[in-house]
């Protein structure tokens, strides 16, 4: 499987009558893009913004975070199964705006989404403070019901991201970066004496706002799941996901799962990388014993010699990390995880919610209850009171000169458990 | 020298030049000049800190008279009213050790001072103190002297000048257990794959995270008669009242609520939803009683296969809440149910 990312490198974003890059600036023509998403009559008002690294600008409830991308050739454009028919993700070529985001931002359903500053204190703690941002801001009809309400913001949020990478279909790419990689078999030849790694990457998948999707199919549903490293990188996995904001995988985050990328940057140097584990995370005991024993299988039938496990989410997730981790160990396949930790807003606190001797390589994405007050936007876009209900948030977290004193936990992305970000925790 | 910040210091009968251990039954006395450690430690505050009086204490008084010493010293700490205490170093003197600990334990919770000990990794004073003050990481005897006493008057330098400390590594001091969140140059996943070759190579790698180790806890014995038994309810799945009047927080709860449930046959909406947000909260909010079963006990009771189901419902959210709080709730809750007479507690989670 062979997948080109061309990108086309974006320095500036502004509103505009058309939608287009010229010199890295992107123009987003607002009209057509919200004349667009209103198709589905689900949705009653848009509200279309930007908001560039160093604007002293705050987005707040962001829902999800989305890479705009065209497909050249191979597959389908959009998301194949959620926006676009069924196609193969992972092959041919894809054009991106490298540098822009789409953020969504949302009426709340439930309590889960997240804030991102673009300058000082706050830019620090997220990566999204770094990407040329438009907002769509969604409001929905009266009277659908939250797991309708929450598929029209999901949707609205790709078909943004497929809307504005139309733009990036003529362009010559800045640099094109090349995905390459043949049958297990015939890589195995070609690296006899490299040890074999797989990536299992654990996803959220635990009901509204807590699930996550791959192809379309909601992954509460699937044993855990063998994919192509390329697959995941083009399209394949999308967030529906609002758990605590500090360590969701937005779905721009599975489009450049960080994980993924530094595995595969040691194919072929270091490690013969085979592939990625797709683990749904259940509520149950007997989910969680499931998803376990067969991804053991699997790394098994592989004949993997270690694995790298992310987690998503925190809490009972914790277990699932560290019976995966056992399991694996005890079949003698290094494991190295990649977690965060609740460890109390003073940081004395037990890190996990379990824990297991056989976890002897953990990397920290940080501590989510880690406070940090952000001062006051000169702009807000969305709604500063939501940080009343936010997780990570607390009544009164809004201070009156307009600074957020906040937890971690409500920043996009701060301590990402698939390691996308570089904040950890030492002991001091 | 008047200027600077001051620096009050603690040592034993032996380090205070009194004695050795025919002196260790001697109660603590204040000296307003600078004794044994305490007289090389200023000169270690380069210039600015001064040693305002040093305080002695035997070691068995100490130990065998703790309350009332501990009151005597925490008052001439008032008194002096120093910037930085300074205990020791102990290196591995058991009651010279534990006295430094406590001392410095409560120096720091009481009188919020900060506080620079030095130990060595195995005193048994060591754990009572480490989490409040800066333990200076000793060897095993009074050798290490001149080690521990440059490292212990750096940290009470940084303290005294509002200066960050740095890490157990940078300072010489014995973590404390504290999980610092801070920013690094490379990416998680790039530290995870650099671990896991490492790994692969059969080299040395340092985990990020050592694994907790929980505490057991006995369960209680059983309930002889259920009939005649008191039953409480209790979750962590975060069902509130509406309104949420205690806002107790969506996630990394702070606190828990109670509320009086004696009126009611069960947990209804609108009068409850859940304030979680680490699940679909949709189940919930029709039917609260999903997460938190009053209608069940309510039945129970009605039908005499319980005695009675207690007044109060006890509540908080249990997603991202550090197990630090999570403890403390629990031995709040606990204590309150214990003491109400309550025989047993439906704890449901989500």
């Amino acid at each position: 499987m062979r997948l080109e990312i061309g990108r086309i490198n974006i320095t500036d974003i502004q509103l505009g009558n058309e939608t287009s890059v010229q010199n890295g600036v992107l123009t987003v023509d607002a009209t057509s893009l919200i004349a667009k998403l209103k198709e589905d009559d689900r949705i009653k008002d848009i509200k279309i913004d930007i908001a560039k690294p160093g604007d002293k600008v705050r987005i707040i409830p962001v829902k999800d975070v989305i890479e705009p991308r065209v497909k050249i050739s191979g597959g389908n454009n959009g998301f194949p199964g959620v926006t676009a028919k069924p196609a193969q993700c992972g092959e041919g070529r894809t054009h991106v705006l490298y540098g822009a985001a789409i953020v969504t931002v949302g009426d709340i359903v439930g309590f889960q989404e997240g804030v991102i500053d673009m300058w000082g204190e706050g830019a620090k703690w997220t990566p999204f403070s770094q990407t040329y941002n438009l907002t769509v801001d969604i409001n929905v009809i009266d009277g659908l019901d939250p797991h309708t309400h929450e598929e029209t913001v999901r949707l609205a949020g790709l078909r943004a991201a497929e809307f504005v990478g139309q733009a990036g279909k003529d362009l010559t790419p800045d640099e094109v970066l090349t995905y390459e990689m043949d049958s297990i078999f015939e890589e195995t030849n070609k690296y006899p004496n490299l040890p074999k790694v797989l990536y299992a990457e654990m996803m959220i998948t635990q009901g509204l706002l807590h699930d996550t999707y791959i192809y379309g199919v909601n992954a509460q549903t699937i044993l855990p799941a063998l994919l192509h490293a390329n697959e995941e990188l083009d399209g394949a996995v999308i967030s529906g996901n609002c758990v605590a904001a500090c360590d969701k995988i937005t779905t721009y985050q599975h489009q450049n799962n960080s994980a993924i990328l530094d595995l595969y940057a040691q194919h072929g140097k270091e490690i013969n990388f085979m592939g990625c584990i797709m683990i749904p995370e259940h509520t149950t005991l007997s989910g969680k014993m499931r998803a376990s024993d067969y991804t053991r299988k699997l790394v098994k039938m592989l004949g993997a010699d270690a694995v790298v496990v992310s987690e998503e989410g925190y809490g009972n997730p914790d277990s699932d990390l560290l019976i995966i981790c056992k399991k694996c160990e005890h079949e003698g396949v290094k494991t190295v995880l990649i977690t965060d930790e609740c460890a109390g807003r003073d940081g004395m606190s037990q890190p996990l919610a379990d824990t297991a001797a056989e976890a002897v390589a953990v990397v920290s994405g940080g501590n989510v209850s880690h406070v940090v007050t952000l001062p006051p936007a000169d702009k807000v876009i969305g709604n500063a009171e939501a940080i009343a209900v936010l997780a990570g948030g607390w009544e009164g977290a809004l201070l009156e000169d307009g600074s957020l004193q906040c937890e971690l936990n409500a920043v996009i992305g701060a301590t990402s458990e698939i390691g996308y970000h570089n904040v950890t925790c030492r002991a001091y | 020298m008047s200027d600077g910040f001051k620096v009050l210091y603690y040592v034993n009968q032996f380090f205070g030049q009194i004695g050795g251990e025919d002196k260790a039954g001697m109660k603590p006395e204040f000296h307003s000049e600078k004794i044994g450690p305490a007289l090389g430690f200023e000169q270690l505050l380069k210039g600015e800190g001064q040693v305002v009086g040093t305080i002695i204490c035997g070691d068995n008084y100490f130990n065998e008279n703790k309350e009332e010493s501990l009151e005597y010293i925490l008052n001439l700490v008032k008194q002096e009213a120093p910037d930085v205490f300074v205990a020791g170093p102990a290196f591995n003197a058991g009651r010279y050790g534990v006295a430094c600990a406590e001392i410095s334990r409560a120096v720091a919770e009481e009188l919020n001072i900060p506080v620079v000990t030095g130990m060595y990794i195995e005193n048994p004073g060591l754990d009572t103190c480490k989490q409040v003050a800066y333990v200076v990481s000793t060897s095993d005897n009074a050798g290490g002297m001149r080690k521990a006493l440059p490292a212990m008057a750096n940290i009470a330098y940084k303290l005294g000048k509002g200066l960050e400390i740095g890490s157990p590594e940078e300072e010489g001091y014995i973590a404390r257990g504290m999980r610092k969140t801070i920013i690094v140059e490379k990416r998680g996943s790039l530290r995870a794959v650099e671990m896991l070759i490492k790994r692969l190579k059969g080299e040395e790698f340092e985990t990020e995270m050592p694994m907790p180790v929980f505490d057991v806890v006995e369960p209680a014995l059983a309930i002889k008669d259920l009939s005649k038994a008191t039953i409480a309810l209790c979750t962590s799945g975060g069902i509130v009242p509406a309104g949420n009047p205690d806002r107790i927080q969506s996630a990394s709860a702070q606190k828990w609520g109670k509320y009086d449930v004696s009126g009611r046959d069960a947990l209804n909406a609108p009068d409850f939803y859940t304030t979680h947000g680490g699940y679909d909260p949709v189940y919930a909010n029709e039917i609260p009683d999903r997460v938190a079963p009053l209608d069940i006990l309510k039945e129970l009771q009605k039908e005499g296969y319980i005695g009675n189901v207690y007044e109060f419902f006890y509540t908080t959210t249990g997603t991202g809440t550090s197990v630090s709080n999570a403890v403390k709730f629990g031995t709040e809750i606990g204590k309150e149910l214990k003491e109400a007479g309550v025989d047993g507690v439906i704890l449901t989670s989500t």
